[in-house]
C-alpha cells in the first residue's frame, strides 16, 4: 500500500499535493490518501488540528503509519509538507528522500532536485516505510477521487502543543507573489528603490503582484518578501515579466514554473533573455514608460 | 543565553555547477564556497541574539576540513566558540548529518551547559534535505518549528514567526529549543578587520563521533537536460511596445 499525504484548504487538497499523487500513481500499488481535516480517505481527526501543528502531524501521521503499515508514504514538497514529512521520518527513525521527481520502483532509484532544480542527484531510498516528498510544479496534478472515508483519532500528548500555531495574522488586501496570474519582477537593472513604482503601476494595471531578484532585497530596495528564487518565494505564474534581470541560477528556479516569460534587458546574452519565451533588448527606463502609454492609449475609451 | 547555530559549506549561489568525470561530486577547482544563504542568516541571528541578551553562541559544522573557512567567518562576524565534525569530502546524508550533530551537541551540553536555542537554516542551498534540524530536535527532546523569519525571546519561551501565503503565524517555543530560519529574518553583517584577524587565531574543536550512513545513499549527479528554448524578439527598445501590449491582450490581462 501508499500512503499520500495531502495538504488541503478548507476539505480541498492543494494542486501541490494532487502533483504528488501524480507520483504517488506511478509506484504502482494501492493507493489510500489521508488529510488532517475532511478530503482524503483517511481523515484525521483531534483536536489538536484545529491549528497548524507540524510535531502533532507528524505524530498522528506516525501512528497512522503503524497501523495501516504502508511499503512507501508520500508528501507534498512544500515546506510544510517537508516539515510535517521530517518530523514523520525523525519518529520512524527512516531515510526521507525530498524533492523527488521521478522513482524507479524496481531497484528504487529515484530523482531528486538539488540546487533547487538546476542540478539532478540520482539516489537509492531504503526503508520501511520509504518516506518521499514530490518536488513542486514538475508533474501535473492527478485527479483525486476519495473512496470511502474512514476516521482516525491518534492519540497525542497534550505537550505537543508546544509547536502549534498560536496566532494568525493575516495580510490585508493586495495581489501575492503566491496566488498572482501575473508578476513584474526587477533586478538589479531597476538601479534604485524609486525605480520601481514604474513596476507597481504597471503591476496594478495588469492586476498582478510585484516581485524582485535577490540582489534588490540585498540593496535594501525592496522587503525580502518580493524576492523571487530558491531562497524567497518560488512562483508559477500564467506570465512573468523580468525587467533587468540577468537571469542567475538561483533566480531562475524559483519562476522557471511559470507559463510564459517576457524578458526586458539591455543585454541579448543574458540567461534570462535566451531562456524567456518573449523578449524586448532595450533599457527598461525607456521600454516600460512606453508599455504604460501604449496601455494607456488603447484602454482608453 | 547559549546560541548554537549549524551551518553548511556549500558552492557561492550563482556558480556554474561543473561535475567530476564520474559524476560522483563537483569539480570544486574552480569553485569559491560560501555558507548556505538560509545559514548565514542563522549565524546573523545567533550574534544578534546574544548582542542582546548575553551569554554565548557556538557554530557547528559537519563537512570536509575546507568547511573550517565557513567556521572562521562565522567566528569573524562575532560568534565565540566553533565545533567541526570532519568527513572525508562525501556528502553525508541528513540521517548521518544529525546524527553527528546530535552527539557533538549532547557532548557540548555535558555538565549542565544547555544550549537556549539550537538555530539551522531551513533547508542546504545544495542538497534540500529539510530535515537535520528537525531530526535532531526530536532526538534531544526539544520542540522545532522550520521556516521562521523573526525570534524574539521572553518568558523562557522563544516567540516565532513564520509567513504564509497570505500573512504570518506565530509559535510560542518553551526553551530550550530548535529553529530553522529562512533568509530575510535579517540582513547579515560583513566582517570587520579586527574580527578577521581574531578569527584566524581562533581555536576550532574539533569532534568525531562514531556514526552510520542513513537510507539515502547518493548515486550520482546529472545535469538536467537543457529545454530548447526560442525566445521571440518582441523589438528593440520602446518600440517594442505596441507588441508587448499586444501580448497583455493575447493573454487576456487587459
Amino acid at each position: 500500500m501508499i500512503l499520500v499525504y495531502l495538504e488541503t484548504a478548507a476539505g480541498t487538497p492543494s494542486d501541490l499535493s494532487l502533483q504528488s499523487l501524480t507520483l504517488a500513481r506511478s509506484l504502482g500499488d494501492e493507493l489510500t490518501t489521508t488529510t488532517f481535516g475532511p478530503g482524503g480517505d483517511w481523515v484525521i481527526d483531534h483536536q489538536m488540528f484545529s491549528e497548524y501543528a507540524p510535531e502533532a502531524r507528524g505524530e498522528a501521521l506516525a501512528q497512522l503509519t503503524r497501523s495501516l503499515t504502508p511499503a512507501v508514504v508520500v508528501g507534498p514538497g512544500t515546506d510544510t509538507g517537508n516539515e510535517v514529512m521530517a518530523h514523520l521520518a525523525a519518529i520512524l527513525d527512516v531515510a526521507l528522500a525530498t524533492n523527488v521527481t521521478e522513482v524507479d520502483v524496481a531497484t528504487w532509484e529515484l530523482t531528486r532536485l538539488r540546487w533547487g532544480g538546476s542540478l539532478w542527484e540520482r539516489a537509492r531510498l531504503t526503508g520501511s516505510p520509504r518516506l518521499l516528498t514530490v518536488a513542486p510544479h514538475v508533474l501535473p496534478a492527478s485527479d483525486h477521487l476519495v473512496g470511502e472515508v474512514s476516521r482516525f483519532v491518534p492519540e497525542l500528548d497534550d505537550l505537543l502543543v508546544r509547536t502549534r500555531v498560536v496566532e494568525r495574522v493575516e495580510q490585508t488586501g493586495g495581489i501575492t507573489l503566491g496566488t498572482a496570474r501575473v508578476i513584474v519582477s526587477g533586478g538589479r537593472g531597476v538601479g534604485s528603490a524609486d525605480g520601481f513604482s514604474m513596476l507597481e503601476e504597471l503591476a496594478a494595471r495588469l492586476g498582478g503582484a510585484v516581485g524582485c531578484s535577490r540582489v534588490v532585497t540585498n540593496n535594501g530596495w525592496r522587503p525580502h518578501s518580493d524576492q523571487v528564487g530558491q531562497t524567497g518565494t518560488r512562483v508559477a505564474p500564467d506570465l512573468y515579466l523580468a525587467l533587468g534581470i540577468s537571469g542567475a541560477i538561483q533566480h531562475w528556479v524559483g519562476m522557471m514554473a511559470a507559463k510564459k516569460i517576457l524578458a526586458i534587458n539591455t543585454d541579448p546574452e543574458a540567461p534570462m533573455v535566451t531562456k524567456a519565451d518573449y523578449a524586448v533588448i532595450g533599457d527598461l527606463h525607456q521600454v516600460l514608460p512606453a508599455i504604460l502609454a501604449e496601455i494607456e492609449a488603447r484602454t482608453r475609451t | 543565553m547559549r546560541v548554537a547555530v549549524c551551518v553548511k559549506r556549500v558552492p557561492a549561489p550563482g556558480a556554474t555547477i561543473v561535475l567530476a568525470a564520474d559524476g560522483r561530486s563537483i569539480d570544486a577547482r574552480m569553485l569559491s564556497f560560501t555558507t548556505s544563504p538560509h545559514e548565514e542568516c542563522a549565524v546573523e541571528e545567533a550574534i544578534r541574539l546574544v548582542e542582546k541578551h548575553g551569554g554565548s553562541s557556538t557554530v557547528l559544522t559537519v563537512g570536509q576540513p575546507e568547511s573550517e573557512e565557513q567556521l572562521r567567518y562565522a567566528m569573524s562576524l562575532g560568534v565565540d566558540k566553533a565545533v567541526l565534525v570532519p568527513t572525508d569530502g562525501s556528502e553525508w546524508d541528513a540521517q548521518a548529518t544529525a546524527a553527528a550533530l546530535t552527539a557533538t551537541i549532547r557532548f557540548l551540553e555535558e555538565g549542565g551547559q544547555v544550549f537556549d536555542l539550537i538555530l539551522f537554516g531551513n533547508e542546504s542551498a545544495d542538497a534540500g534535505n529539510y530535515q537535520v534540524g528537525i531530526r535532531l530536535a526530536r532526538t534531544l527532546g526539544r520542540p522545532v518549528v522550520t521556516g521562521i523569519k523573526a525570534i524574539e525571546i521572553a518568558d523562557e519561551a522563544a516567540v516565532v514567526r513564520r509567513a504564509t501565503s497570505g500573512g504570518s503565524e506565530i509559535y510560542r517555543l518553551p526553551l530550550p529549543a530548535v529553529v530553522a530560519v529562512k533568509e530575510g529574518i535579517n540582513l547579515p553583517r560583513y566582517p570587520t578587520m579586527p574580527g578577521r584577524l581574531r578569527s584566524k587565531k581562533a581555536e576550532i574543536v574539533r569532534s568525531e563521533p562514531d556514526v552510520r550512513p542513513g537510507g539515502l545513499e547518493m548515486l550520482r549527479f546529472l545535469n538536467p537536460p537543457q529545454q530548447a528554448s526560442q525566445t521571440l524578439i518582441l523589438g528593440r527598445g520602446p518600440e517594442a511596445a505596441p507588441a508587448v501590449v499586444d501580448l497583455f491582450f493575447e493573454m487576456g490581462l487587459l
